[in-house]
C-alpha cells in the first residue's frame, strides 16, 4: 500500500475525473486524460478504482428491490388504500 | 425509476382519483423505500419517509404543475423528508443548499493507491465486502451520500438529480466526484487488506 503523492497535473485531472467516467468530458480533456496515465501509474491507478467503485456499487443495486409485504400493507393503510392492497 | 409511473395520468391523479393514484403507488414506493434506506440507514426511519412521502404528495397533487417528471417530483419530496431526518439526529449536519468548491490538491492528500481492481470478481463481491460498501455509503456525509444514492444507485441522469434536489448542475457534479473519490479511498483500504502482499504497490 502506498500514498498517492501528486504532481500539480494529477490533482488538476482529479476535477475532471468524474465527467471522464460518465463520458461527458470533451474530447480534448478526455485525450489529456488518457496521454497523463500513460505514464503515471499512480493516476491510472485512481481512474481505474473510482471506474470499479462506480461499477461495484451499480451491481449491488441493479438487483430488483421489492417493497417489504408488511411495509407496503402499512402504507396502504395509512393512505386509505386499503381496498387495493391485493391488486400490487 | 421506471417509465410507466411517468405514463399515469397526470390529469387523473390531480383530481384525487384514487386507482391512479395507487398505480403510482405501486409503480414507485420500492424506489423510495430504498432511496430513502440508503439515505438513512435504518428500516424503520425509511419507512416514516415513505409513508410521509405519499401523504405529502397526495395532499399537493392537485397543485402539481409538471414541471418535472411526477417521478422526480416524488423523489424531492422523499429525500427532503429523509434530509429532515438527518438534520434531527444530527443537528450540525451541513445545509445540501451549501455550495461546495473541489479543491483537488486538498482531495488528493493521502490518497491510497491500491490497485484491487486485479482481484478476482468473486472476492469484490462477497457478503462481507457487500456488507462493506453498504457500511462507507453511511459513512459519507448527508449532502454527498444524497447525490451519490440518486446518481449512482437509482441511475438518475445529473438533470434529474438536480432538479429532485433543487441544486445547480455542478454542484451535483462536484458532490458527486467528491462522494466517488471518498468511497473509491475507503474501498482501497478495505480490498488491500484482501491483496497479496506482492501485488500491492
Amino acid at each position: 500500500m502506498s500514498n498517492h503523492n501528486h504532481s500539480p497535473k494529477c490533482s488538476q485531472l482529479l476535477g475532471s475525473l468524474s465527467d471522464y467516467i460518465d463520458g461527458d468530458l470533451q474530447a480534448e480533456l478526455c485525450a489529456e486524460i488518457e496521454e497523463h496515465v500513460k505514464d503515471c501509474d499512480n493516476c491510472r491507478i485512481v481512474v481505474n478504482t473510482l471506474k470499479k467503485t462506480i461499477e461495484l456499487y451499480e451491481q449491488t443495486s441493479n438487483q430488483p428491490s421489492e417493497l417489504p409485504e408488511k411495509v407496503r400493507e402499512k402504507l396502504f393503510l395509512k393512505l386509505n388504500l386499503e381496498d387495493y392492497l391485493k391488486k400490487g | 425509476m421506471n417509465e410507466t409511473a411517468n405514463n399515469i395520468s397526470l390529469e387523473s391523479l390531480k383530481i384525487g382519483d384514487r386507482e391512479a393514484f395507487t398505480r403510482l403507488v405501486d409503480e414507485t414506493s420500492s424506489h423510495i423505500y430504498r432511496v430513502a434506506l440508503q439515505i438513512l440507514g435504518d428500516e424503520q426511519d425509511a419507512e416514516d419517509v415513505l409513508q410521509e412521502t405519499y401523504i405529502k404528495a397526495f395532499r399537493a397533487l392537485p397543485e402539481f404543475e409538471g414541471r418535472s417528471s411526477v417521478t422526480t417530483w416524488l423523489y424531492r419530496i422523499a429525500v427532503n423528508e429523509a434530509l429532515m431526518l438527518v438534520r434531527k439526529r444530527k443537528p450540525q449536519t451541513i445545509s445540501i443548499d451549501e455550495n461546495p468548491s473541489f479543491d483537488g490538491e486538498a482531495e488528493s492528500e493521502g490518497m491510497e493507491i491500491v490497485d484491487f481492481c486485479c482481484l478476482p470478481e468473486g472476492e469484490l463481491l462477497t457478503s462481507e465486502s457487500r456488507e462493506f460498501l453498504e457500511r462507507a455509503i453511511q459513512n459519507l456525509p448527508a449532502n454527498l451520500r444524497v447525490v451519490f444514492v440518486m446518481r449512482d444507485l437509482e441511475g438518475m441522469s445529473i438533470q434529474e438529480t438536480s432538479e429532485a434536489l433543487g441544486l445547480s448542475d455542478n454542484n451535483v457534479k462536484t458532490r458527486l466526484l467528491r462522494a466517488r473519490l471518498r468511497l473509491r479511498q475507503e474501498l482501497s483500504v478495505y480490498f488491500s487488506g484482501k491483496m497479496p502482499e506482492v501485488s500491492q504497490r
